[in-house]
């Protein structure tokens, strides 16, 4: 198993070196005037980051990468909501969003809780949001808020943490 | 200030960072450590750490936040934040004490340091600021060798609206526009009008809510 993980991590590593060459070798041809160029090198940058951080979290154990992944929702999340025009009555279901239901999602990974993992947001997360908002007293275009806030919380934080939920999947040896 | 006060500051600000993202914007100059009067739009109580969190360091060191006695001095942990961590300028809103409450605030610029003032004096709920009180007007005319920046926080009104306990995440911008300074036989009403203009202007065009 950890063969393979280091294996997977020759491989990539390999890609990124090959891309690394081919973006110097770019760059020294355009002279550095390329916009699209520079662009490619600060993808090829970025990725080598990006791998880091798997690299390190998944290596150092499950209970980190889930952690790593959880951040990685909660960024994204907060990249969504930023982008998504909200209103004042919606504060308190996106105040839940990012410190309750965020964190439960990941903890039953941690406790190994398929079972509500697997329905936890899309059923109760569901259920409750338009609760809370109808708290907030504010009614104007209820379902279209309610959705946005649904739809956000289904693509950043479940559909994402099913990535590190793959790690309760028993592999037969 | 100490060590133990240098991580603090710098661990409550990354916290700012990771909540509010505070990603700075320049629109004209890059940013330098001469000293300045920002003033800003208000909406919030992190308002101040955003734009702390936004300045490079070297700049932030030289920045003192002028900010409300009243707030800041209700508890142990806010006076702690306030006088050890943010090296705030307190002032009274309320003129109790019988001094002019920019007095303080005069102190600081003849010392060299440069400030963050929030010139609507209180809160809003708006996404662009409202009218000007006066202090601008007679900081700028009292310290006319100072640079006056605007700044715009963007978005920061959605993250910790007023009565709000918890703050909602979300990425916020810190616009800060070109040097200003009190035009010659500038009055008042004139300067504080095209003062709040400097700040709309940064704002991005808005999208209707909704």
């Amino acid at each position: 198993m950890r063969t393979l993980f280091w294996e997977l991590v020759a491989g990539v590593t390999g890609v990124l070196v090959l891309a690394t060459v081919i973006g110097a070798i770019l760059g020294a041809r355009s002279g550095g005037a390329s916009a699209t160029v520079i662009n490619l090198n600060q993808r090829i940058r970025a990725w080598w980051a990006m791998i880091a951080i798997m690299v390190i979290a998944i290596s150092l154990g499950n209970n980190v990468t889930y952690l790593v992944f959880a951040l990685l929702s909660y960024l994204t999340l907060r990249e969504f909501i930023t982008l998504t025009p909200t209103q004042r009555g919606d504060h308190l279901p996106l105040v839940v969003c990012f410190y309750v239901l965020l964190p439960v999602q990941y903890w039953l990974i941690a406790a190994n809780w398929y079972n509500l993992f697997a329905i936890f947001l899309p059923v109760y997360g569901f259920l409750l949001l338009p609760v809370l908002t109808a708290f907030s007293g504010d009614t104007d275009h209820f379902l279209e808020r309610i959705t946005k806030i649904q739809w956000g919380l289904m693509i950043t934080v479940y559909c994402i943490s099913y990535a590190p939920a793959l790690l309760l999947v028993q592999v037969p040896q | 200030m100490n060590i133990l006060n240098v991580w603090q500051r710098d661990f409550l600000l990354s916290i700012v960072r990771l909540v509010a993202g505070a990603y700075p914007v320049w629109h004209q100059a890059p940013p330098s450590p001469t000293q300045k009067i920002y003033f800003s739009n208000h909406t919030s109580h992190i308002d101040t750490l955003a734009i702390l969190a936004a300045l490079p360091r070297d700049v932030r060191a030289v920045v003192r936040p002028v900010a409300a006695r009243d707030y800041w001095d209700s508890s142990d942990l806010k006076r702690h934040i306030a006088q050890k961590l943010l090296n705030v300028v307190l002032i009274d809103r309320h003129r109790e004490n019988g001094g002019n409450p920019l007095d303080p605030v005069r102190d600081a610029l003849r010392q060299g340091h440069s400030i963050i003032i929030f010139p609507e004096g209180t809160r809003g709920a708006d996404v662009l600021p409202q009218p000007f009180k006066s202090g601008l007007f007679h900081l700028a005319t009292e310290f006319p060798d100072v640079a006056l920046v605007p700044v715009y926080l963007e978005n920061l009104q959605r993250i910790m609206p007023k009565g709000a306990i918890w703050p909602v995440p979300l990425i916020c911008k810190v616009h800060f526009g070109a040097n200003d300074a009190l035009g010659a036989g500038e009055d008042k009403p004139t300067f504080l009008t095209r003062m709040r203009d400097a700040i709309v202007a940064l704002a991005p065009p808005q999208r209707p809510a909704g």
